[in-house]
């Protein structure tokens, strides 16, 4: 009994060791086919440069009651001017579903045509499906010039 | 002529045994009755597929890719090339037919149960090709760089990213960066053209030797009549030659919609300008858009958009499964739970669909 347990135990090692060696070595080798081509999906970070304020034209050349969209790095940004004549400016990403919004004069709102989404002057989300109010952006009047910047 | 048609097959023969495929074709018999109508919409969509094909490779010939060069290329091949514009008012009108042929093959097999045993793989192969001409539909949306198909990508890839945990990566992977940007058209390049057709294709194959092996499935009720009454007509030649004929009115059709109807091309896509007002998704995307229009923001704690999203994918599982568990068809019995589920899911699709087009 014990005689041919031992030999019988040995194989058992022998073959367990081959079973882990080979089955890890396999292993081994799929991750070193996957993992380049998984990081290869990823794409790289792009240098960008951090914008932290653009110059969005002459308060002339703005109309009162209006809603212009401003380059802001690679965003899109909103400037808005009322009918009193001030400014302000959020962000024209709708925090729904990614679109870019627009002034609507007819409805003295931001609407974002994608979903309905609306937005009083304030920023903040007052109907439809929007879950979050707008960034707001500050504006700031330099002489003649809009500078809008991102607000700390 | 003859000899040579011989000469030809007896080489063949010699070498692959063409006799047995001859005869199987031979004995194959398509069963007669009154719903033999829709046994004819799967071989349509194939005929449609094959369209897309020749006139996607047709397209890509003079197609250019990058946010520079891929709107004005389309303008090119509807301008200049001979052509080109019947080539691309086809393949686009192709696309939105076969989704249609293929909904209604989708949802005749469904209501006809020809899902139970055995033949749930052809089933499953199916569901997975429409969800791939989903793909097909919005990834090739994008490859005229215009307005609407920037906007349309932004929102779809945006639905894809709120998806809890794989969600975010899973966009990005999508977009090939954080936003939808030339990156973005080179990636879905690369799926509308090469990784899509490959898995469509094999898929396909599956599907299609299923069928050929199978035969068609006939609707509970027949396989209680007994077998004297069935009436049956032989594949080779008489359901073919009518498939042959309906293919041929379908391309005519085709023909009719593509020239009186060209397809537009609209605005060139800019980054920096609003979504225009009355924006829409294809129509086979609209009952699930005009769903997220009328989802609130918060649903108690949870996001208004990512429940939308979840419940039509969960539902898009449960669909894919229903062969599965719907255990009473698979043993012969009736099941008409099934068919309230199926008429609810149509009336859902319909109403949605014309409420989201006339709004």
């Amino acid at each position: 009994m014990a005689e041919s347990t031992e030999p019988m135990d040995t194989q058992e090692n022998r073959r367990d060791f081959l079973k882990y060696f080979l089955g890890g070595g396999l292993i081994a080798w799929l991750a070193a086919i996957l993992y380049p081509m998984m990081a290869y999906l990823k794409p790289p970070k792009q240098a960008e440069v951090e914008v932290t304020s653009v110059k969005a034209g002459k308060v002339g050349a703005v109309e009162k009651d209006s809603g212009t969209i401003v380059r802001f790095g690679n965003k899109p940004v909103i400037l808005l001017r009322n009918a009193a004549g001030e400014f302000r400016a959020f962000s024209a990403t709708c925090t729904h579903l990614d679109c870019t919004v627009q002034y609507r004069k007819d409805m003295g709102l931001i609407w974002c045509a994608c979903h309905n989404g609306r937005y009083d002057l304030n920023g903040r989300n007052v109907a439809g499906p929007p879950p979050r109010p707008l960034d707001e952006y500050r504006v700031v009047i330099q002489g003649e010039d809009i500078l809008i910047s991102k607000k700390a | 002529m003859k000899t040579l048609w011989s000469k030809t097959y007896h080489w063949i023969n010699e070498r692959v045994e063409l006799d047995g495929l001859v005869e199987f074709m031979g004995k194959k018999y398509v069963p007669v009755n009154s719903h033999s109508i829709w046994y004819y919409f799967g071989g349509v969509s194939l005929f449609l597929f094959i369209i897309q094909v020749v006139t996607g490779i047709l397209l890509l010939l003079y197609y250019k890719g990058g946010e520079a060069l891929a709107f004005e290329s389309i303008q090119f091949i509807m301008s200049k090339v001979q052509f080109g514009w019947l080539i691309r008012s086809i393949h686009s009108w192709t696309a939105n037919l076969f989704i249609l042929t293929a909904l209604i093959h989708m949802f005749s097999v469904y209501f006809g149960k020809a899902y139970r045993k055995p033949r749930e793989i052809t089933w499953v192969t199916g569901m997975l090709m429409f969800f791939l001409a989903m793909g097909f539909g919005f990834s090739g949306y994008l490859l005229p760089w215009n307005e609407l198909a920037f906007f349309a990508t932004k929102v779809g890839t945006d639905i894809a990213g709120a998806v809890p945990v794989v969600g975010k990566p899973m966009m990005v992977f999508l977009r090939g960066g954080e936003e939808v940007t030339g990156a973005t058209l080179s990636r879905f390049i690369g799926f509308h053209v090469a990784v899509l057709p490959g898995l469509f294709t094999v898929l396909l194959g599956i599907h299609l030797l299923l069928v050929q092996r199978q035969g068609m499935s006939e609707p509970l009720s027949y396989e209680e009549e007994s077998p004297k009454e069935r009436k049956t007509m032989p594949f080779f030649p008489n359901f073919l030659l009518r498939d042959m004929l309906l293919w041929l009115i379908v391309l005519n059709l085709l023909a009719i919609l593509a020239v009186f109807f060209p397809w537009e091309l609209g605005k060139k896509a800019d980054l920096f300008a609003s979504a225009p007002a009355g924006i829409k998704p294809e129509w086979y995307f609209l009952f699930m858009f005009q769903t997220l229009k009328y989802i609130p923001g918060k649903v108690f704690v949870f996001d208004g958009e990512v429940l939308g999203i979840m419940t039509f994918g969960l539902g898009g599982l449960l669909w894919l499964l229903v062969p599965f568990w719907d255990r009473k068809s698979s043993r012969g019995e009736r099941n008409r739970f099934i068919n309230y589920i199926g008429l609810f899911i149509v009336l859902y699709i319909i109403i949605l669909t014309i409420v989201g087009w006339i709004l």
